[in-house]
């Protein structure tokens, strides 16, 4: 990977040309999805952005010194660490990567849920910490099932790189692999099953009550971002990067927008369980992927 | 106005959020305002959304008489919402303090304590009168905001949380 390519992936395709406008789309799918489920006409196209736009415009409490260094700062790094994370993504054949963009890969996605830890219990907010709190139990519990899912793809392919992991391989563990993230997507993007952590009402609005104006937009648009890379990391895994570059990017958005209205399906189907539901959820899941998934891909390693 | 505010006042208008506050409410109004959000009026289709935190939120809508329990929390809730802002009363208690007026134990009414934009008169008003309030409120928002020049930091309309209610200009 040279220099120009990874400016390009990173700033065009699928970086921020791509990422930004797409976060709003997605944002906006999920929204408009959950609308016509209930029977609502929903917003508009272009909420998310209006959203956005309107927060800009907004004046935030002053916050002097430390605090107010650390609330600006918290946002700024979960919408960067989103959209490099979305700039790594494997999507058009022959983009290049690197040894142990993975590893890199798996760090980008995690960082946005500690900068909301760290931003909920730096606001000094209750309800920001306990929103804090559970946003970390739960990353204690799914990111087992996460981390376990990826490191099973990984080891059936034997190999830490990206483009590498993309190929298409016949190995069933791939889609046990698939099935996993898919299990930790509600809960890594706050989807209502497992909507904890922002429990809207519930505990106001978790570890972004006290957030307001242009830092509040920031983290829609981390949060947005985190929907694109997320998704697309489902996208990059189900589709095998073999088609033309146009091609290989139209189905890359297609499958992402899928996952989005399946997550809104199941948003507008449940209802939120309880902290001690979810983490028992995903702890009997880890068990699972775990045994299952590492056990039979180290076996299958050895059998080579 | 420079193109940049310009479309920071459109978007304005397109999302309006809203912090819903009890002020010692029979909960009639309340569960009008929930009603707007149903599939039959629907009011994510004008862009609003009922927030957790007042820090989100462009209008404040307080309904209820202003108990005294509430006077104190309602001036800081106020005082959280970040500027620019507006207040939209629901139902009549806040707007004369209603079948509780005279009531020791009753504070009222909102405009007491507030500068109230838009009084939604009723008891309880209907959702469709709701969502026409907070549509003139926020046309008020957007008014007042083209009229003003944005208040210097430390200004105590811009201060938080307000111990007293900032005046705004009217």
């Amino acid at each position: 990977m040279t220099l120009s390519s990874a400016l390009l992936r990173l700033l065009v395709f699928p970086g921020l040309v791509y990422a930004v406008p797409a976060a709003w789309f997605f944002l906006w799918v999920e929204r408009k999805a959950v609308a016509r489920m209930q029977q609502r006409i929903g917003p508009p196209l272009l909420q998310p952005f209006y959203d956005f736009m309107k927060l800009l415009g907004k004046r935030a409490p002053p916050r002097p010194g430390l605090e107010g260094a650390l609330t600006r700062a918290w946002p700024v790094l979960a919408a960067a660490s989103a959209a490099g994370a979305v700039g790594l993504l494997p999507v058009l054949p022959g983009a290049g990567g690197f040894a142990g963009d993975l590893v890199l890969l798996l760090a980008l996605l995690e960082l946005p849920a500690i900068f909301l830890i760290a931003a909920g219990f730096s606001s000094r907010s209750l309800y920001g910490q306990i929103g804090s709190a559970r946003e970390a139990v739960m990353g204690i519990s799914y990111n087992l099932v996460f981390l376990s899912a990826v490191l099973a793809i990984a080891l059936a392919q034997h190999t830490f790189r990206l483009d590498g992991l993309a190929q298409p391989s016949a190995s069933p563990l791939r889609w046990l692999g698939v099935a996993a993230i898919l299990l930790c997507l509600p809960a890594k993007l706050h989807v209502t099953p497992f909507s904890l952590p922002n429990a809207e009402q519930e505990i106001y609005a978790g570890a972004l009550t006290e957030y307001a104006g242009p830092e509040l937009a920031l983290w829609e648009l981390a949060h947005g971002l985190e929907w694109v890379a997320m998704t697309g990391l489902v996208a990059a895994l189900v589709v095998p990067p073999l088609g033309p570059g146009p091609v290989q990017g139209l189905i890359f958005v297609a499958v992402s927008a899928l996952v989005v209205l399946g997550l809104s399906a199941l948003a507008a189907a449940t209802a939120r369980v309880t902290i001690e539901r979810a983490t028992r959820f995903y702890w009997r899941a880890a068990l699972v992927v775990v045994v299952v998934g590492a056990g039979a891909s180290l076996l299958m390693g050895f059998a080579r | 106005m420079n193109p940049w505010k310009r479309l920071v006042a459109g978007c304005r208008k397109k999302s309006p959020w809203l912090f819903h506050m009890n002020a010692g409410s029979c909960n009639g109004c309340d569960i009008e305002l929930v009603a707007c959000l149903t599939p039959r009026y629907d009011v994510e289709q004008l862009g609003i959304r009922l927030e957790g935190s007042p820090r989100h939120a462009d209008i404040l809508c307080v309904s209820g008489p202003v108990t005294r329990n509430t006077a104190q929390a309602i001036r800081t809730v106020y005082g959280q919402v970040c500027s620019p802002k507006a207040v939209v009363a629901i139902g009549s208690c806040p707007a004369s303090t209603n079948a509780f007026v005279g009531s020791p134990t009753v504070d009222g009414p909102l405009s007491k304590h507030l500068p109230v934009d838009v009084f939604v008169p009723g008891c309880p008003p209907r959702p469709d009168a709701i969502v026409e309030g907070v549509a003139r409120a926020v046309q008020i928002l957007a008014e007042r905001e083209a009229a003003t020049t944005p208040p210097a930091r430390g200004d105590p309309a811009a201060a938080d949380p307000a111990p007293v209610p900032s005046e705004q200009p009217r």
